[in-house]
């Protein structure tokens, strides 16, 4: 019995041999445990702040081995499962490190392809990367090499970050599912603490504003501040565990400032290039 | 009567969608956008040709065997005309293939000769091709793996009931996916060989 499950969970291992695909926690995930959690933290920044300024997403994925597959066919399932870089916009990069096997690789999205192109990959990998991984500097290769890679995206011109969009035009669309997760929130808050309809007075009023500054129209505001008016008056109490939900599944694409980080829906095609140390 | 028209209208509409009509539509532009990619990159290997043969003459003009076979896999692979409805031809489709894994070869081949040429290898325009070609060779297996997922999904759907049924009503075939490049390659066991083998 002992024996039949023993091989049955060998044919198992062997027919599902790959490494799966770690999830996407952080700009920088690292299996190795070869980063300290302050050049971690140091390498999340940076690429946050790119992000925030320039739209694009760069993520750093540290793992042993890729074996048995090459570091190429793993970096795009990689790719495909984070998806890095705005939907559309495809402006997404990986670095991908495999530490064991002594290979490196940059995954670059659709969009960034004329930027950071193969040939550019390839000696950002054999001119800043490898060396310093010959040396055995990790933090510093990891570091420079992303430091390259947004040296280089950088000279591109791409839709301006999703922050940045949201205040400058007035697309009710895009502003909507904001103050929506603002009223439930706020509203959920404030009803608790003041009461139905103070709560539901403060949390319309806050609403209104915002719509207001958001959208520029004084009747779009007045609306979405009548409406998260009555929603917090009228909804029901029973909803705290609901509201604490939403906070959690936040952050695609432009919105990953805090905390969590996720893919905006870019996709990849193969481009970029691979190298050894 | 206007009445009875229109119930016709929604019938069929509802047969029609029920029996997979819609699904082997949106397989069937899957597996043509995935083609289109396809084609895409092999274009993209074609056009670097050239320049690496330049390239190559430059430092190594004594492999003119390799590099007239590299020019002429090229041209053979870029005579078949690779139209969306090659997909639909399984023998053009075969000929296509093959032309096409000969110019990869001829490539291959093309590389493993410049090895031997020190001066080739550092040349920075040689060693950009070189990355160009590497990163496109890794696309068209990226695209044609997209395309077999492609092709298998709708396979599925034309042989399966009861889209199989709108399939013939509407002449959907079963369409011709890739194969394995170097099967007899994996067929054979693998030699090892460790130099002390009793004589």
């Amino acid at each position: 019995m002992i024996r039949a499950v023993l091989l049955l969970s060998f044919l198992c291992a062997t027919g599902w041999a790959q490494v799966a695909v770690p999830p996407l926690t952080a700009q920088v995930v690292d299996r190795t445990g070869t980063l300290t959690s302050e050049q971690r933290a140091a390498l999340e920044r940076k690429l946050r702040e790119f992000e925030l300024r320039k739209g694009a997403q760069i993520a750093v994925l540290m793992v042993p081995s890729t074996a048995p597959e090459p570091i190429e066919q793993y970096s795009l399932r990689v790719a495909e499962q984070w998806k890095l870089g705005r939907k559309k916009v495809d402006d997404g990069a990986l670095l991908i490190v495999a530490k064991d096997d002594r290979a490196v690789r940059i995954e670059v999205g659709y969009g960034l392809e004329g930027a950071l192109n193969d040939a550019t990959a390839r000696r950002i990998i054999r001119e800043i990367i490898a060396p310093r991984f010959r040396d055995g500097d990790f933090y510093g290769g990891v570091s420079a090499g992303v430091d390259a890679m947004m040296g280089v995206i950088e000279g591109e011109s791409l839709p301006a970050p999703k922050e940045a969009a949201r205040f400058e035009g007035g697309n009710v669309g895009q502003a909507l599912p904001v103050l929506l997760i603002l009223a439930l929130v706020a509203g959920g808050l404030l009803r608790a603490l003041l009461g139905r309809v103070l709560g539901g007075a403060i949390t319309g009023g806050l609403v209104g504003a915002l719509a207001w500054l958001l959208v520029g129209a004084m009747a779009v505001a007045l609306f979405a501040g009548v409406i998260a008016f009555l929603f917090t008056l009228l909804g029901g109490g029973r909803g705290y565990g609901y509201y604490g939900g939403f906070p959690g599944g936040f952050g695609g694409g432009g919105f990953g400032g805090g905390g969590g980080f996720s893919g905006g829906g870019g996709s990849f095609g193969g481009g970029g290039a691979s190298g050894r140390w | 009567m206007r009445g009875f028209g229109i119930a016709v209208a929604a019938l069929c509409t509802l047969l029609l969608s029920g029996c997979g009509y819609n699904e082997l539509q949106r397989r069937d532009e899957q597996v043509k956008a995935a083609w289109a990619e396809v084609l895409n990159q092999y274009q993209r290997r074609a056009d670097l040709v050239p320049n690496l043969v330049n390239t190559v003459k430059g430092f190594a003009q004594q492999e003119q065997q390799v590099l007239t076979q590299v020019t002429e896999a090229r041209a053979r692979a870029g005579s078949i005309q690779a139209t969306p409805e090659l997909v639909d031809n399984p023998e053009a489709f075969a000929r296509f293939q093959a032309a096409q894994r000969e110019l990869g070869g001829a490539l291959s081949r093309l590389l493993a000769v410049a090895e031997s040429y020190p001066q080739l290898k550092s040349d920075a325009n040689f060693r950009d091709l070189q990355a160009q070609l590497e990163g496109t060779e890794n696309r068209i297996a990226v695209a044609r793996n997209r395309y077999i997922r492609a092709v298998q999904e709708y396979n599925v759907t034309v042989r399966s009931f009861p889209s199989n049924l709108t399939a013939m009503l509407f002449g959907f075939k079963p369409k011709p996916n890739f194969t394995v490049e170097n099967e007899q390659e994996i067929a054979k066991p693998p030699r090892v060989d460790f130099g002390t083998k009793n004589k």
